[in-house]
């Protein structure tokens, strides 16, 4: 399924085990894949406005390994990492991901190709990620939960503000 | 667990619209009532099997069967559909607002390369 419809970010669950996340961007995809891989990019997009990026690495080439990760607020330190299988610039990059927290980090990493198409100018990346079971795809899913709720309290903390 | 309870009831929701042909069906039903038959016409497959989907869709809460005509028209239900979006807001967000961060990046991006130039 498709939510929201008519947004430019589309996040469909194609089937029990995957998530598609669908997003075009305002440049050429020399420009997107490089923002994309590189980590002295990456640290300036990835994660909540209000997280940290504490551990930014990434050898983007087939066999290197990449760890991001985020203070949240609440001081939570959410770690990603990985390895890279294929590295196609500025088309394709293949890599595995892991939650790097147990017991997630224990079993078959979950895996994700992100394509970059480009069209008058502008990129569309499809980042499919094809995780070893439902369940995990479902906490994934779920994951963010704790850090979207604070997130949305801060907007609240925000409006409130406006307000007074 | 009431959060267990709801994941299950969820996976439910997700299993049923991990079919194409299910998908397309709700897709139909978006733009108003059909009957069993009008909703198999565009699918190469006997009614019995479009049958068989509708009953998973019904058993996941997302279609309804009305009473009311002789052959039963289905309608879509929208509740489950808001329940998975809901579920899936947070994530959504978590990318929205990188992506929007990205898209601030790629713009700073451009003008260094232009002043490169």
């Amino acid at each position: 399924m498709t939510y929201p419809p008519g947004s430019s970010l589309k996040i469909t669950t194609p089937s029990d085990r995957e998530i598609v996340v669908t997003r075009a961007f305002d440049a050429p995809r020399d420009l997107v894949f490089e923002a994309w891989t590189k980590p002295e990019h990456v640290r300036h997009w990835w994660g909540w406005r209000s997280s940290t990026m504490i551990v930014c690495e990434a050898e983007v080439r087939p066999g290197g390994s990449w760890r991001y990760v985020t203070r949240e607020e609440s001081g939570v330190e959410v770690p990603f990492t990985g390895v890279y299988r294929e590295v196609t610039p500025p088309e394709r990059v293949v890599h595995t991901e892991i939650y790097d927290v147990a017991p997630f980090n224990s079993g078959d990493p979950a895996v994700t190709t992100v394509t970059f198409r480009e069209e008058a100018g502008r990129t569309t990346v499809t980042a499919t990620t094809l995780y070893p079971t439902k369940e995990i795809r479902d906490t994934v899913l779920q994951s963010r939960m704790e850090a979207g709720a604070a997130e949305s309290y801060d907007r609240l903390a925000e409006h409130l503000g406006t307000l007074v | 667990m009431v959060m267990q309870r709801s994941t299950d009831h969820l996976s439910g929701i997700f299993s049923a619209l991990a079919d194409p042909t299910r998908r397309a069906i709700l897709a139909r039903l978006a733009s108003g009532e059909a009957s069993v038959g009008e909703l198999s016409q565009p699918f190469p497959m006997s009614q019995p099997a479009i049958s068989k989907h509708l009953k998973v869709l019904e058993r996941a809460g997302l279609i309804a069967k009305s009473r009311e005509a002789q052959w039963r028209l289905c309608r879509l239900e929208a509740a489950p559909l808001r329940e998975v979006a809901d579920w899936m807001e947070p994530y959504r967000r978590f990318w929205d607002e990188s992506f929007s961060r990205l898209d601030d990046h790629l713009r700073a991006m451009k003008e260094a390369k232009e002043k490169r130039r």
